[in-house]
């Protein structure tokens, strides 16, 4: 069960990952206008020329 | 636009100087447009932002330097066809609603995060206890768990923890009191069997529940949201725009919501009066409708007081934005408004009568088996678990939901039948009704002047006469000019002003407007003796002559959804503050036998009152300002869109559209929302009624509660959908349009004579 020392902290990391991926995106504004981003989708306009 | 447009008001600084401003978008549809904006507002110079949030409709920009001029923008997209409107500043509000969103939404996540990996570990507990899991791997995690949930619980449970901190403080209790305290509870007892090397640990249990009640919570803010920036969008739409005359004589071009008291600003005939104010130089009629529900239109002069929203039919005014005074009608209105809202009761809702039953029974239950497992010879831990267990079983989840669930649905449902529901708890309100009151000008009857006589003209003539009125700014003539099939105004027309239009068509001089102009007098005399209520304009064209009855037509579908709130045993009345005889006409026209003409706003008020004395529960729908007192009384209250700003705020909900069919889908959609409200009560009071002895009986482990309470959120959520079906019957047309035209010799009802 030793085993488990070594999953259960990289299971916990994983999600914990997740989690701050969700939050900074939220904190970024990506949640603001969910239609909008699905319009934009072939729009390259934020590349640079 | 020769005039400058001012935005000035509009523009809002962030603390490194960058200026920002929002506009209410119209007309955007596809990727196309929201790329052809922003390309456009990209080459404007000094421009550092622009970006269109498609969900709201809403464009935002934002610029470094103070030169830059906002009303470019509206200029430079107007050409390109999309229209946008100024949105007011009063965005505090939503700011601290978006940032409420995002709050409830990050306890959210956190809270689903910690949920899914205890159930990792819990689920491999509940497989263990059946098979070989060592006494130490379970302790392992358990304290695994709590790790986890101990502060994910103190991160997410906040909304639950103020809000039922701030109840007690107020000495009272609503859900999020037993919530909180059987979450903590869970917890506490949770780590104190850990360090005891127990068998059961809830700590799944209670971050389950935070998952529930949060996911409920934020849908339930999410469609408010949506419905307030929708209703705030339109607003922004049909915000008028004022001419100001400047110090230096100057004129411009302003939304009303920036003027200032003191302002003078220029009406010009066929404008609707943007602020409430006082004429100090010119002479006009003025149709009132908006305000006193009457239709005969009254002269206005200086001196005279004129309010926001009304109709100037003849003359160029000069108006003075009121100062606050004292002695008007405003006043007298805002006073009996007061009064209604502070005599009318505090609603109480379903789900704070629901808590306040709930709560202290659930907490005797607990303390009853605590003593009743201390009296069967147990030791004091084994009943403290046992109490415990009790209140986590009945922790109020499906209760919680019970009533937010539906309510979410049933608000996205009037959404879909055109209803925009303002109060939360309106939906309760709307369901109880048991006789609905429409005001007439305006609600029962269009807000705009329609064409009555059409049949009686050959049709040359009419479309002869709307090309016509096209070149007029009166109101009259542009209730014709809507007939008019070519749109394009004749060259030659030329507008006399407060007489009528002329024009050359094929060498023939045509004319368009009052009876005089025409040499129609006498013609135009028999019209009014038979029809006192319609307003007359008159066309000639050689021998060829019309007179045109305009008067407010009643909206499309009235006739029809009167007689099936009827059918439904709603009686229906009518109080209008216009003249008898057009109520009386209108009344006899849509079947209705209740009615009453000329009321003041306090008749209404008392009217109401004496109804509520009765024990009836009225709805009241209304547009003008004279009606928003009795708006604010009703136990009930309704409004178009188009009403007055004042009638707007005291309405409980808005609805859109020319037709009136909104009124009866409100009142089914609320009444199966609250049926499915009650149901769903039911069904928790039920499903305790089989935890509860369970849990006082000590056979509840996580397992059990872990399912109970998923189960019984998942039935309770699925009944609440079904509350979007009614929204499907009424997204087809429900109520079918009456006849059109009206039958020749059907009683006349409103208009005027000028």
């Amino acid at each position: 069960m030793t085993i488990l020392l070594v999953l259960v902290p990289i299971a916990l990391a994983l999600g914990g990952l997740g989690l701050a991926a969700f939050l900074w995106a939220l904190r970024n504004g990506q949640y603001e206008d969910l239609e909008g981003a699905a319009m934009r989708i072939l729009s390259d306009d934020d590349l640079a020329p | 636009m020769a005039e400058a447009l001012d935005l000035s008001s509009f523009v809002r600084r962030r603390d490194d100087g960058a200026a920002w401003m929002d506009f209410a978008v119209e007309g955007i549809s596809d990727a196309a447009s929201i790329r052809a904006i922003e390309a456009a507002l990209c080459k404007l110079a000094g421009l550092t932002k622009a970006r269109i949030n498609f969900s709201a409709r809403r464009l935002h920009v934002e610029w470094s330097s103070g030169t830059f001029d906002p009303a470019r923008i509206v200029a430079d997209l107007a050409a390109l066809g999309y229209r946008v409107h100024p949105f007011a500043p009063r965005a505090r509000e939503e700011d601290l609603e978006a940032a409420q969103a995002r709050w409830l939404l990050r306890c959210l996540a956190v809270a689903a995060f910690a949920a899914m990996n205890i159930m990792l570990l819990s689920v491999s507990i509940w497989a263990g206890e059946v098979s070989d899991i060592t006494p130490e791997t379970r302790d392992f995690f358990h304290w695994l768990s709590g790790l986890i949930v101990l502060p994910a619980a103190a991160f997410a449970g906040q909304p639950f923890f103020r809000s039922a901190i701030r109840a007690i403080k107020a000495r009272s209790l609503n859900m999020d009191v037993p919530i909180s305290l059987g979450v903590l509870l869970a917890l506490t007892m949770s780590v104190v069997e850990t360090a005891r090397h127990a068998e059961h640990a809830y700590f799944d249990s209670a971050i389950m529940l935070l998952v529930f009640l949060l996911a409920g919570r934020y849908l339930d803010q999410a469609m408010r949201r949506k419905t307030r920036s929708y209703a705030a969008n339109l607003s922004a739409l049909r915000a008028p725009v004022a001419t100001r005359i400047e110090a230096d004589g100057e004129i411009a071009t302003v939304p009303a919501a920036a003027l200032r008291a003191g302002d003078t600003v220029l009406v010009r005939p066929g404008e609707r009066i943007p602020v409430d104010g006082i004429v100090i130089d010119g002479r006009s009629e003025i149709d009132q409708s908006l305000v006193t529900g009457e239709t005969a239109p009254c002269a206005a002069a200086a001196g005279c007081e004129v309010y926001a929203g009304t109709l100037n039919f003849s003359g160029a005014l000069r108006i003075r934005v009121r100062a606050a005074g004292g002695g008007t009608l405003l006043d007298e209105i805002e006073k009996l408004m007061d009064g209604a809202l502070t005599q009318k009761t505090r609603y109480l809702r379903l789900a704070d009568k629901a808590a306040r039953l709930y709560a202290p029974v659930v907490h005797t239950m607990a303390i009853l088996t605590a003593i009743c497992w201390l009296l069967a010879g147990r030791s004091a831990h084994d009943a403290i678990i046992t109490a415990i267990a009790v209140l986590i079983i009945t922790c109020p989840c499906a209760l919680a939901l019970a009533v937010p669930a539906v309510q979410v649905v049933a608000a996205g449902a009037l959404f879909r039948a055109k209803v925009l529901l303002g109060a939360g708890d309106a939906i309760e309100r709307f369901a109880g009704v048991d006789m609905v009151v429409f005001d007439k000008t305006g609600t029962l009857t269009l807000p705009e002047l329609g064409l009555d006589s059409a049949d009686d003209a050959a049709p040359a003539a009419v479309e002869c006469a709307a090309r016509l009125a096209l070149s007029s700014h009166h109101p009259l003539a542009q209730a014709l000019a809507a007939r008019a099939d070519e749109r394009m105004p004749l060259d030659s027309a030329e507008e006399i002003a407060g007489v009528g239009v002329r024009a050359m068509i094929d060498g023939q001089e045509a004319r368009l407007g009052a009876p005089s102009f025409c040499d129609l007098e006498a013609e135009a005399e028999q019209v009014r003796q038979a029809h006192p209520e319609a307003s007359v304009i008159a066309f000639r064209r050689g021998a060829e002559t019309a007179v045109f009855r305009i008067r407010q037509k009643l909206r499309p579908d009235a006739r029809s959804v009167i007689a099936s709130l009827q059918a439904q045993g709603l009686p229906v009345a009518i109080l209008s503050g216009d003249a008898a005889p057009a109520v009386g006409a209108c009344a006899q026209a849509l079947g209705v036998e209740q009615w009453s003409a000329a009321m003041r706003p306090q008749e209404k008020i008392a009217w109401l009152a004496a109804r509520k004395a009765e024990g009836r529960k009225v709805m009241m729908v209304g547009d003008g300002m004279n009606d928003a007192p009795a708006l604010a009384a009703a136990h009930a209250s309704l409004s178009p869109i188009t009403a007055s700003g004042l009638a707007q705020a005291a309405a409980d909900a808005l609805f859109l559209g020319e037709r009136l069919a909104p009124v009866v889908a409100a009142i089914d959609i609320a009444r199966r929302a609250n049926s499915l409200m009650r149901q769903n009560l039911l069904f928790a009071v039920v499903y305790n009624l089989f935890a509860v002895p369970l849990a006082m009986a000590g056979l509840v482990t996580p397992l059990i509660a872990a399912a109970a309470m998923s189960g019984s959120s998942i039935v309770v959520t699925l009944n609440a959908l079904r509350a979007s079906r009614a929204a499907r019957e009424f997204a087809a047309p429900h109520v079918s349009p009456d006849p059109a035209p009206e039958p020749a010799g059907s009683p006349r009802f409103n208009g005027a004579t000028p």
